[in-house]
């Protein structure tokens, strides 16, 4: 047994750090355990895809270092081997041979990236999720890689447009017709997916990928469902991801069953004692939204969530429903791609096209839900307001018209 | 209580106006602007979330 209870983090990224920091800004000071699978201390993973894939930032630097959370915030840090397994009846975690008892538990174990079936192992072939991942795509974009990459989502687009920044060739294979549905709906998606287009990216879409090719274990094309070949130095897998709950089966703790998301409800309590949820893993109703159930990669939703969940799991009595706007943003061939509320809604409009800048925006019933920019830095944020505050779709289309 | 911006690390994603839209707000250049660069002392609250929810923690609070 290790510890003496208190509170348990598992998850060492953004939602599990923001968790520790608010839980000593309420003035908590019991003992305080941070579980992390990689043995990194907690770093931003946005840039990643962005600044340090494009060669804009020499390297990633963690949010605090380790003195920091050691000394400052008192927390024990506990690097480098997944969490694999939770005990509600003993209120314990598990680290291999290792136990930590809780009081309150915070699960922000994240997400991890779908495999494609048969690449796993193969060199050259690459997912994106952490640093380790991204240093391996920009040392072979550094060596001029042929790219391709599988999956026309926001991970894969950036990878493509980092790719393009340095004149490199590269294909984009989409199994479906079009891209971006799910996040954003199919006439946006569209929009969005003619940037790849006009910048010089191949897009392929509603093909699917039927064998990734290698010779002496390294890639050396991507076989396509309709025979051709497309050949490759470099793989980049961008098909989704799945919550990272597996060390939750059987535990009690509820998953979703579509994706094994844990369920919580809108203060992130999942339904047993002290254990809360945040961040990707986490899926919760949101009350704004006719209580949809809502599971965000966002980063935004990670540092909200995560700071609300130790919070609430130290003192349950002050829990109180979480009703975000979601907020993500993307950054493809040099635009800004902003995107606000949610895209399951009645009717999209493309409100406003001016120059390359654009704006679309999202209707259920009379309310605007959601606002989709390209390049309108200035507005995006004064629609995230308008669908906070319930505010009518008519009203939000001619605030766009007249911007 | 005064606000600082540091240019360099700030891409205009806008959560400081999400926050305290009073205080903050991203211009057409893609930079934030101050509406009030030394906000009296009863607005910290909402400042000090718009500051935390910076993703490219571009922002803090001096005095």
């Amino acid at each position: 047994m290790t510890g003496t209870g208190g509170l348990v983090v598992v998850g060492a990224s953004l939602a599990g750090l923001r968790a520790v920091e608010a839980a000593r800004r309420t003035g908590y000071a019991g003992p305080i355990t941070l579980i992390g699978a990689e043995e990194h201390l907690p770093y931003d993973r946005p840039p990643l895809s962005k600044a340090f894939l494009c060669g804009d930032a020499a390297e990633v630097t963690p949010f605090r270092s380790e003195q920091e959370l050691r000394d400052d915030l008192g927390v024990d840090l506990v690097l480098g081997a997944p969490a694999d397994g939770l005990y509600p009846a003993q209120q314990l975690v598990s680290v291999g041979d290792r136990q930590f008892e809780y009081d309150a538990a915070v699960i922000a174990t994240g997400a991890s990236p779908r495999r494609l079936p048969g690449a796993d192992g193969v060199a050259g072939v690459h997912h994106l999720r952490t640093v380790d991942d991204a240093t391996a795509i920009r040392d072979a974009l550094d060596a001029g890689a042929r790219t391709v990459v599988i999956g026309a989502g926001f991970i894969g687009s950036e990878v493509a447009s980092a790719a393009r920044k340095r004149g490199l060739s590269v294909h984009v294979v989409e199994s479906l017709g079009l891209p971006l549905v799910r996040s954003i709906g199919a006439e946006v998606g569209s929009v969005c997916a003619d940037l790849h287009v006009a910048n010089g990216t191949d897009l392929r879409l509603g093909v699917g990928v039927s064998a990734v090719e290698s010779s002496g274990g390294r890639v050396t094309g991507v076989r396509l469902d309709d025979g051709s070949v497309l050949p490759a130095d470099l793989v980049v897998v961008g098909i989704g991801v799945q919550p990272a709950t597996g060390w939750l089966e059987g535990s009690g703790v509820p998953l979703h069953e579509r994706d094994r998301g844990v369920v919580c409800d809108a203060t992130l309590w999942t339904g047993l004692p002290g254990v809360y949820a945040a961040g990707d893993v986490a899926h919760v109703a949101n009350p704004l939204f006719d209580d949809e159930l809502m599971r965000l990669e966002h980063w935004t939703n990670a540092a909200e969530q995560g700071a609300a969940a130790s919070k609430h799991a130290l003192d349950p009595a002050s829990a109180t429903p979480l009703a975000p706007v979601p907020y993500f943003w993307s950054d493809w061939y040099g635009r800004r791609i902003q995107f606000v509320g949610t895209p399951r809604a009645d009717e999209v409009q493309v409100v406003a096209t001016a120059g390359d800048a654009f704006t679309a925006l999202y209707r259920r019933d009379d309310r605007i839900v959601g606002a989709l920019t390209i390049d309108r830095p200035r507005e995006i944020m004064k629609f995230r307001r308008r669908i906070a505050e319930r505010g009518a779709f008519a009203d939000a289309v001619e605030f766009a018209t007249a911007s | 209580m005064r606000i600082v911006v540091d240019r360099d690390k700030c891409e205009g994603l806008g959560m400081c106006e999400a926050m305290a839209h009073e205080f903050f707000e991203v211009g057409e250049d893609g930079f934030v602007e101050l509406l009030d660069e030394r906000p009296a002392e009863s607005h910290r609250q909402d400042i000090a979330a718009a500051v935390d929810a910076c993703p490219v923690l571009a922002l803090s609070l001096a005095d």
